[in-house]
């Protein structure tokens, strides 16, 4: 009964708060919306006794990629109305519904076939984070390792793209640099 | 009433088919990058729901890896679309559109 009430509240505060980012015209509304919907995923998570993969969520989401996007928008002149495409409606409604249909199909086709078997099956007497561990570093430590590379090679990329030129700084420049600045960049 | 596996892949459809939406409607790139987050999303609720429901711990890891994958893709994207609003003073769609056809 608990586990039915959380669920519908929290399924109808994500439905929610998604809509919002998706249908809203203010970035920033986006943004919080954004954030708000992460962490009551990260409730289902806890409720599915995924409790280390709940804490993941709300620290790596909420904590990282949303300061990441905050900082972003920073640089982007985001208080203007985000202008919208003007496209067919039918179209867009009529492909949401086929591609929800076919991930909905993805998904049941294995259950249908009533086969599957737990792989790596949960381990009694351990708590959700120790049998997490147990998993990654046995079965699972080369793809664990690849995706430490890769979040290295990511970071790296981020530093490089973000980073140019980070040593100017407009506001401490006068007009007349600004335009010698503007004019170096057209001409290289 | 109890909950059951297939609530939890109903209610990843829905979110699924809003980030579908979003990525269809919007024209600014920041709003685009929101709306593929709602789609991992999704995904990680569905991955989570088997896993559970299965006793299974194989949907927690592609879970772990699938947020890995939206970790490093922000840093990336982030990056080169901080490079392009340089360069251009808008992050439109339509601003991308260069080429002549």
């Amino acid at each position: 009964m608990f586990e039915a009430v959380a669920f519908y509240l929290f399924a109808f505060l994500t439905i929610a708060m998604f809509f919002i980012v998706v249908t809203t015209s203010q970035a920033l509304y986006a943004l919080t919306a954004l954030a708000a919907g992460m962490i009551f995923i990260s409730a289902f998570f806890f409720i599915l006794g995924a409790d280390f993969l709940g804490a993941v969520q709300i620290i790596v989401y909420t904590g990282a990629v949303m300061a990441l996007y905050a900082f972003g928008m920073m640089f982007f002149d985001t208080t203007r109305e985000v202008k919208e495409k003007q496209g067919n409606k039918y179209i867009i409604v009529g492909l949401s519904t086929l591609a929800a249909i076919l991930v909905v199909v993805i998904f049941a086709a294995p259950m249908m076939s009533e086969n599957i078997v737990a792989l790596y099956p949960a381990i009694d007497g351990v708590g959700n984070t120790q049998a997490v561990g147990l998993v990654l570093f046995t079965k699972y430590l080369i793809p664990f390792e690849l995706a430490a590379i890769m979040l290295l090679v990511a970071m790296v990329a981020g530093i490089v793209l973000a980073g140019k030129k980070m040593d100017l700084s407009i506001t401490l420049m006068h007009e007349a640099e600004i335009e010698e600045e503007k004019n170096k960049k057209v001409l290289s | 009433m109890e909950i059951g596996l297939n609530h939890y892949l109903v209610l990843s459809t829905i979110l699924f088919a809003i980030g579908l939406v979003g990525v269809m409607r919007r024209k600014n790139l920041l709003l685009l990058f929101f709306a593929t987050e709602i789609l991992l999303n999704a995904v990680n609720v569905a991955f989570a729901a088997i896993s559970h429901y299965y006793g299974d711990l194989t949907g927690q890891m592609f879970a772990f890896f699938v947020i890995a994958i939206a970790a490093s893709e922000v840093a990336v994207g982030l990056g080169l679309l901080i490079v392009w609003y340089k360069r251009n003073g808008s992050i439109d769609l339509d601003a991308l559109t260069t080429m002549k056809g």
